[in-house]
């Protein structure tokens, strides 16, 4: 089926002609009063407005956030939990409308957001809900009469900056423990995708007290200083490149607070003979598992952007993959029959294009696609559609090394499983990998022994609330999209107790 | 084809070089340039006030391009294959903090694959 897109009769999705920051549980407009146009990558037309902000909307967000902080930081686990089991079933509600938004605003595959980032939206806000109602503190007798309580307390406010790729369901994942673990936030989405937010906060604002989430969108130069450096957070978390990352954990620095950062990948997925031992529904799984490299457009920083197959299965194995790649639907991303969606913005093509001209410049064999796609429909002539791509070389290629954060896989061989490990590991990078095998031994062997801090094990791209999600090397510090992330949002209380009567005796 | 002897490891258009002016003169001082990596916004140039991003030793000095210094993680520089960039600009707004280079334009760095002959001076 297709949908009709925002904002146009028929659709589920309403839009106004403008949107304002939603500070305090009220919608304000920018202090400056300026906006900036939001594209639909589909078509390069307009969808609506957003505010333009400056630091002042950023103080103003900070304002309320302070104002609402002690209230919800003393709010019992049980009513917190309350809360974010209502925004969980708002989103619920209206899950097929922020699906469509979500994926007329960024480009995604309306299939994409119905089956995953929507759902998994609504299931990380109760997965949270749940840990913050399990969470204890912890009490150890030292000595007989000397006993340390641990309590756990909420960080006040933080700052979070999400990308482009995910905007709801990495919103989610920054607000959802931030919230749970009793702080109130600051959020800045990333410049080309603002707006699918907002339609979130409308969706939720019943169920939110005032002050506990507050969105300003806006250029990163003008706001994302004021909000990442600023004194008035007491944690700053952020998803994006690696540069921005450095100078988010120096203002980290320079504040004394601490910071999560994720920042890329340009992850293995590796292949080993064995997938080809039965022609069977696993060898199918694996062949899907190669083609989600095209997931979300390869817009995902654990994008299987390198394929290492064994060499002696190469041939065939790559003919099958190379067949699915063949028939993915590429048009309308609001058709659940579409696959692949367009890129996110003119930036993200030009720079999918020259890598892969980089590519060949190396020398890299085009298997598939290399070039800028044209799709059905006469509304989609200047969307930023890309072919889906494969391109053969070796390991020590740019287009091996750099992630180009589109649907463009680089493929190689290797012949055992050290030289899997070595290739797997010859990277900058730690996000994600994947291993496909039917030997549990050499699976469990190489997901130890890639240096990652996610190895999907015969699965790829699964993003399931209760799995720890996060960077070795540069891909990041920090944990997210866990219990373990409740810890990463309070402070730690220890209450030091002595139930002596006698004296130290040293004065 | 003659060998190239040093080749300046930074460039820059004359488009890149006038964002460049107009930056200084709305700033009142220079900007920085440091390659990114990674994720949404990587392989493209972060462009901030200068001093902003605190230089480490892990960092090289690739150049300077009218006084506004352009700088590389070494560990990327390597794997990189410690090419030479061409400083240019793009349509569209930069992404995460980084400077834009005009009116809905973005710095980039091309790789020497797509640099044309005379594109850069």
């Amino acid at each position: 089926m297709k949908y009709v897109p925002p904002g146009q009769s028929g659709s589920i999705v309403s839009v106004e002609p403008r949107y304002e920051n939603f500070i305090g549980g009220k919608w304000l407009a920018p202090t400056h009063g300026k906006y900036r146009a939001d594209l639909a990558p589909a078509t390069a037309g307009p969808i609506t407005e957003v505010a333009h902000s400056t630091p002042e909307d950023v103080e103003l967000a900070l304002d309320a956030a302070h104002a609402a902080k002690d209230a919800w930081g003393e709010a019992s686990a049980t009513d917190r939990a309350k809360v974010l089991n209502a925004i969980a079933d708002a989103i619920e509600k209206n899950q097929e409308m922020l699906a469509v938004a979500e994926s007329w605003e960024n480009g995604k595959p309306v299939r994409e957001t119905l089956a995953a980032d929507i759902p998994l939206m609504v299931d990380h806000f109760r997965y949270f809900a749940a840990a913050a109602r399990a969470e204890e503190g912890r009490s150890t007798e030292i000595e007989k009469d000397l006993i340390a309580y641990h309590f756990k307390e909420p960080l006040g406010v933080v700052g979070q900056i999400i990308p482009f790729n995910f905007p709801l369901l990495m919103a989610a994942w920054k607000l959802a423990p931030a919230l749970a673990a009793g702080n109130c936030s600051v959020i800045k989405p990333a410049s080309p995708t603002p707006w699918s937010i907002l339609k979130l906060m409308e969706t939720i604002e019943d169920v939110l007290p005032p002050g506990v989430i507050n969105v300003v969108t806006g250029p990163g130069a003008e706001i994302g200083k004021a909000l990442a450096a600023n004194p008035r957070i007491a944690k700053v978390s952020f998803t994006g490149e690696t540069v921005t990352g450095r100078l988010i954990m120096q203002y980290a620095a320079q504040n004394l607070i601490p910071s999560t950062v994720e920042l890329g990948g340009k992850s293995p997925n590796i292949f080993f003979n064995d997938v080809m031992a039965h022609d069977d529904d696993f060898l199918d799984k694996a062949v899907e598992g190669l083609v989600l490299y095209a997931f979300n457009k390869g817009e995902v920083c654990t994008c299987p952007s390198r394929a290492l197959i064994q060499a002696d299965i190469y041939d065939e194995f790559m003919a099958r993959c190379l067949a699915r790649i063949a028939s993915i639907r590429q048009g309308n991303p609001l058709d659940t029959d579409t696959q692949l969606g367009p890129q996110v913005s003119a930036q993200q093509i030009e720079k999918i294009s020259s890598y892969v001209d980089i590519g060949r410049n190396e020398g890299a064999e085009v298997l598939i696609g290399g070039q800028r796609a044209s799709v059905d429909g006469a509304e989609f002539a200047d969307g930023y559609y890309y072919q889906p791509t494969v391109l053969k070389g070796d390991n020590k290629m740019r287009v091996f090394q750099e992630e180009i954060f589109g649907p463009v896989l680089a493929v190689t061989t290797f012949t055992d499983d050290a030289d899997a490990l070595a290739i797997a590991n010859d990277t900058l990078y730690g996000l994600g990998a994947g291993v496909w095998t039917r030997d549990g031994t050499r699976a469990y062997k190489m997901g130890r022994g890639i240096k990652a801090g996610r190895v999907w094990t015969n699965c790829y791209h699964q993003y399931p609330a209760g799995a720890a999600f996060g960077g070795y090397k540069i891909s990041g510090v920090g944990r997210e999209n866990h219990r373990m992330m409740l810890d990463h949002y309070s402070q730690t209380k220890n209450l030091l107790v002595s139930y002596s009567t006698k004296p130290l005796g040293l004065f | 084809m003659p060998e190239p002897i040093m080749l300046a490891r930074i460039i820059a258009t004359p488009a890149a070089r006038e964002a460049i002016r107009l930056l200084r003169a709305a700033g009142g001082g220079p900007v920085m340039f440091i390659q990114s990596g990674g994720c949404c916004a990587g392989s493209t140039p972060m462009c901030f006030p200068v001093g902003e991003f605190l230089i480490g030793d892990i960092d090289i000095l690739l150049g300077e391009i009218d006084g506004c210094p352009f700088y590389i993680d070494k560990r990327l520089d390597e794997a990189w294959h410690q090419e030479q960039f061409l400083l240019d600009v793009a349509t569209g707004e930069p992404e995460d903090f980084s400077l834009p280079a005009g009116d809905n334009l973005h710095f980039v760095t091309v790789s020497p694959a797509c640099i044309l002959p005379g594109a850069a001076n």
